[in-house]
């Protein structure tokens, strides 16, 4: 009876956790996955715009790390600036990440993806290499995807590489300049993230 | 009247790598770089954009074909820089990239080598000069030709001497019994530059329309190019280190 009992728990949790995470532990089956579900809902004709950006932001919600790219992407000030200012930017960056998502992928034009191989850096990371085929025959696109494995359950995606150009080291590039050029002032970052996300 | 310029040149580009201490995030002249990037982006809102718009639409062969020509012709500035890197596999897949294409992939219009496993790596002084260990020196845009550093920029003209190209044509010295003109380099870059811009209309309206700095959004994608050209390699740079929430 003990052991029917903690078969029924143990299934139960199971049950749950694939529901709630949906994609594979394993970094590269996790990245083909999501990955081919995208591509499946993206060239979907028969879902509107306002559908595949729902999608897109649900998708991201759940398996990009946002608080960790928001933190990553301030760069040094995040470490001498006040938490409720830190809270309120991790607020704008996730709107801002989001809307600047589905404006690159509402617009989806088909093209053939393919997982090549992956190399575990540590226990934190695994990186995830792939390559896309556009369908308009230009030439292939490598993409490497930055994979955080700290919790081995539920795989995160923190940046990807696109050709050897970090979309994640871009944007923190960016935000540093903005930052450099108005004292370090973190609320004049937000109110940029904001203006991008109101327009 | 030469001198004059050279001296002026030389002076800028020697202050550059003396303000920046090879640190390229620094910027030597910021404001004014700003003013030759926007500069730059009206220049490519009313010329570029709208010829690499009008190039898309030529028939697929046309476009491929004077890609690869001057990608063939690229090829010749990469064989003394891989020479001088000494990357002799470089050098020798470069060549037989070179004289395949440009005998049997009839002067280059197609890339027979590329189908039997020759693969060119583009490199220029500039690589060459990073691989010697030069620093990048200080960042700046230079006008109509985008974004440099003071390394590059010594790079891009010392390219005119190393580049057999640019003999044949901005020197008319003869090689093989060959000779041009200023107008045939120039004629080359243009086209190169247009295929690239062509090449690249989706992602550099996607830059446009998602940046709140397009100005940084450049400088980085330029600088992480050029990083990785001179390692060979791509991005591995992990700065995640210290986060780990």
């Amino acid at each position: 009876m003990k052991k029917l009992i903690i078969l029924f728990i143990s299934s139960i949790i199971i049950f749950n956790s694939s529901l709630l995470y949906g994609y594979s532990t394993n970094p590269e089956e996790f990245v083909k996955e999501l990955v081919g579900e995208a591509i499946g809902k993206l060239s979907d004709k028969n879902l509107t715009k306002e559908e595949k950006k729902e999608f897109v932001e649900k998708v991201a919600l759940e398996n990009v790390d946002i608080k960790a790219l928001s933190l990553y992407t301030l760069g040094e000030i995040r470490k001498s600036a006040e938490k409720e200012d830190l809270i309120k930017y991790q607020n704008s960056f996730e709107k801002y990440f989001l809307k600047s998502l589905t404006s690159r992928l509402t617009d989806y034009s088909s093209s053939k993806f393919e997982v090549t191989s992956s190399d575990k850096k540590s226990a934190n990371y695994t990186i995830v290499n792939s390559k896309v085929s556009p369908g308009d025959g230009s030439p292939e696109i490598k993409i490497d995807w930055r994979i955080y494995t700290k919790n081995p359950d539920q795989p995160l995606i923190r940046d990807l590489i696109v050709e050897g150009l970090s979309l994640a080291r871009t944007q923190k590039e960016e935000f540093a300049s903005i930052l450099s050029s108005n004292n370090n002032d973190i609320i004049l970052l937000i109110q940029k993230l904001d203006e991008f996300v109101n327009n | 009247m030469f001198k004059k310029n050279f001296i002026i040149l030389f002076c800028f580009i020697f202050l550059s790598f003396n303000v920046s201490k090879v640190k390229a995030t620094e910027e030597c002249f910021e404001n004014l770089s700003r003013g030759i990037f926007k500069f730059n982006m009206a220049f490519d809102n009313i010329i570029l954009e709208p010829l690499a718009k009008g190039y898309n639409k030529l028939p697929t062969p046309i476009r491929k074909g004077s890609g690869n020509f001057t990608s063939n012709i690229s090829t010749l500035l990469s064989i003394p820089n891989s020479l001088l890197q000494g990357n002799l596999k470089d050098a020798g897949h470069a060549s037989g990239s070179f004289l395949i294409n440009t005998t049997l992939g009839i002067l280059g219009f197609l890339n027979p080598a590329e189908k039997i496993g020759l693969k060119t790596v583009k490199e220029d002084v500039g690589q060459t000069l990073g691989a010697y260990g030069v620093g990048p020196g200080c960042y700046y845009v230079l006008p109509v030709l985008g974004p440099s550093t003071a390394r590059d920029t010594v790079g891009l003209i010392a390219d005119t001497f190393v580049d057999p190209f640019a003999h044949v044509t901005i020197r008319e010295n003869k090689l093989f019994g060959i000779s041009g003109n200023t107008l045939d380099y120039y004629s080359v870059k243009g086209t190169g530059a247009v295929d690239f811009r062509s090449k690249n209309i989706t992602n550099f309206d996607s830059i446009e329309k998602n940046s709140i700095d397009l100005y940084s959004s450049f400088k980085s994608i330029y600088l992480q190019d050029r990083e990785n050209k001179i390692s060979n390699s791509k991005n591995d740079q992990d700065d995640w280190g210290n986060l780990d929430n």
